[in-house]
């Protein structure tokens, strides 16, 4: 029964994005460009150089696709969580305590950005893309990495996500800091973690594990050892990556609602 | 703050990964930090992804009440927008610029050209206002500009210069990207204060499109009030 009435809150959502079909679709339209527009930028930087972080054109396109599936997915699924800081300021999250239902499903729930498929498509394109034009030595696991890599980066996006905004319970207005780990590290997985400085690298690879998105899997694909120096078995245990991501950011939740203390607005 | 300073690291990461190996279109490494760090900085005083405010004035049947004034709806949303630039340039400008010129090669301009830049992005205030007022007023005859509104920002994020410099592009597309009105809202100032080249052609461009929004939306404002629909009435 619970699970009607999420599918339910679900199909509202769906049903009112498509009343303003022309909107609708310029958004799933722009979603795409959005997407697009940082292959162009990588295009336009090689127009000029012959390698980015030791990586060709084609191996940076690569990373960049499989990084923006992944973020297209759990943007789709878990963007709303955005959201919460301003619910949590305004009080409207109290109404969600006082449902029979998970508070963190209800959030994803309340909203499914549908136009997000233009960005999810885009991505597959220029997958595809990457994928015909790299040197790959195809067998059931390559096939099978290509298929979960995306996949396990889209739950790795979305327990940044859930992480990130449930720090909000604690510090009220931290929209800001959210965005930075969400945003900050899709930027971050779109290109070889060798382009970044160390700092940089330690936080968006490892403390979050941005690292394993695209950059780990996608020398997997590539048959290519770690420039930085990390063992092999690396590129092969991102569903490992998400799943403990998922656990701590579940974690993370639920301690944060079990100390909620409402703004008293 | 935050989120702005992570990103401009970002961003500059991926740049000094390409000029490091020499520099590009006349950008070396202290050009580029600098770009970098005055574009951050800048894209908050300009506002770059556009505003719903009128919008959602429209949507909501309240702008009604803000046709009846006695004021001209463009000038009095100009005014105000002036007055939140200014702010910005102390509290969103001021800070990531003196991050970068603190922690990174920075490349200072000559003291002359320092009026020059503001008249620059005083320029790009109005244009980027002036495309602003266009994508809301959109709403009149939309109802939902929030598609039009999304393509605006993907658009500008590649054509203004933020994620890279419009001097990068390969030399067929340069005419085109800097004949938008894109590139006067944020890579004309930053190249007037890294002195590439005379600064006039760029201050020319600028007030072409200034100029040239203020008056499509002044039209677009004229022939959208005799279409305005009270939403719920």
């Amino acid at each position: 029964m619970v699970e009607g009435v999420y599918a339910k809150l679900v199909g509202a959502r769906l049903r009112g994005q498509m009343s303003y079909r022309a909107s609708f679709l310029l958004q799933c339209l722009a979603q795409a460009v959005n997407q697009l527009a940082e292959l162009v930028i990588i295009l336009v930087l090689f127009d000029r150089v012959s390698a980015l972080g030791g990586f060709s054109v084609s191996e940076v396109v690569l990373v960049y696709a499989i990084a923006g599936t992944a973020f297209g997915i759990a943007d789709m699924v878990a963007g709303q969580l955005d959201e919460l800081p301003t619910c949590i300021r305004t009080g409207t999250f109290d109404v969600l305590l006082l449902r029979p239902l998970s508070t963190l499903a209800q959030m994803m729930a309340s909203d499914l950005h549908l136009r997000k498929v233009g960005r999810i498509v885009a991505g597959v394109g220029a997958l595809v893309y990457a994928l015909s034009h790299n040197d790959i030595a195809w067998s059931v696991w390559t096939a099978g990495l290509v298929v979960l890599a995306p996949l396990s980066g889209a739950v790795i996006f979305a327990s940044i996500w859930v992480a990130a905004n449930a720090l909000c319970f604690w510090i009220v207005d931290g929209q800001e800091l959210a965005n930075t780990v969400t945003y900050g590290s899709n930027a971050f997985t779109s290109y070889p973690a060798t382009v970044y400085g160390p700092w940089l690298r330690r936080f968006f690879a490892f403390v979050i594990p941005g690292a394993f998105v695209a950059y780990y899997p996608g020398l997997a694909l590539l048959g290519r050892p770690d420039p930085l120096g990390g063992p092999a078995f690396l590129g092969w245990i991102s569903p490992l990556v998400a799943l403990a991501a998922a656990v701590v950011a579940g974690l993370v939740w639920r301690t944060a609602v079990r100390h909620y203390r409402g703004t008293g607005s | 703050m935050a989120t702005n300073v992570a990103f401009g690291l970002l961003r500059m990461a991926v740049l000094i990964a390409a000029v490091g190996q020499g520099p590009i279109a006349g950008y070396d490494i202290a050009a580029t930090t600098t770009y970098v760090w005055l574009g951050q900085g800048l894209m908050a005083v300009v506002v770059l992804w556009g505003d719903q405010r009128l919008a959602d004035r429209v949507r909501s049947g309240d702008v009604v009440v803000d046709l009846y004034r006695p004021w001209h709806l463009q000038f009095a949303l100009f005014a105000e927008d002036v007055g939140r630039a200014g702010y910005a340039v102390l509290v969103r400008l001021a800070p990531p610029v003196a991050f970068g010129a603190l922690f990174f090669p920075f490349r200072w301009p000559s003291i002359g050209t320092a009026p020059v830049f503001a008249v620059s992005v005083a320029l790009a205030l109005t244009v980027s206002f002036g495309m602003r007022f266009l994508l809301n007023a959109t709403t009149f005859w939309l109802l939902d500009n929030r598609g039009v509104q999304a393509l605006y920002t993907a658009f500008t994020w590649l054509f203004c210069g933020l994620a890279v410099p419009l001097a990068f592009f390969p030399g067929w597309a340069l005419p085109i990207v800097w004949s938008t009105p894109f590139a006067a809202m944020l890579q004309a100032p930053i190249d007037i204060f890294l002195e590439r080249g005379s600064p006039w052609p760029f201050l020319a461009g600028q007030a072409f499109w200034a100029v040239a929004v203020l008056a499509a939306g002044h039209l677009a404002l004229n022939r959208a009030v005799r279409k305005v629909v009270v939403q719920g009435g």
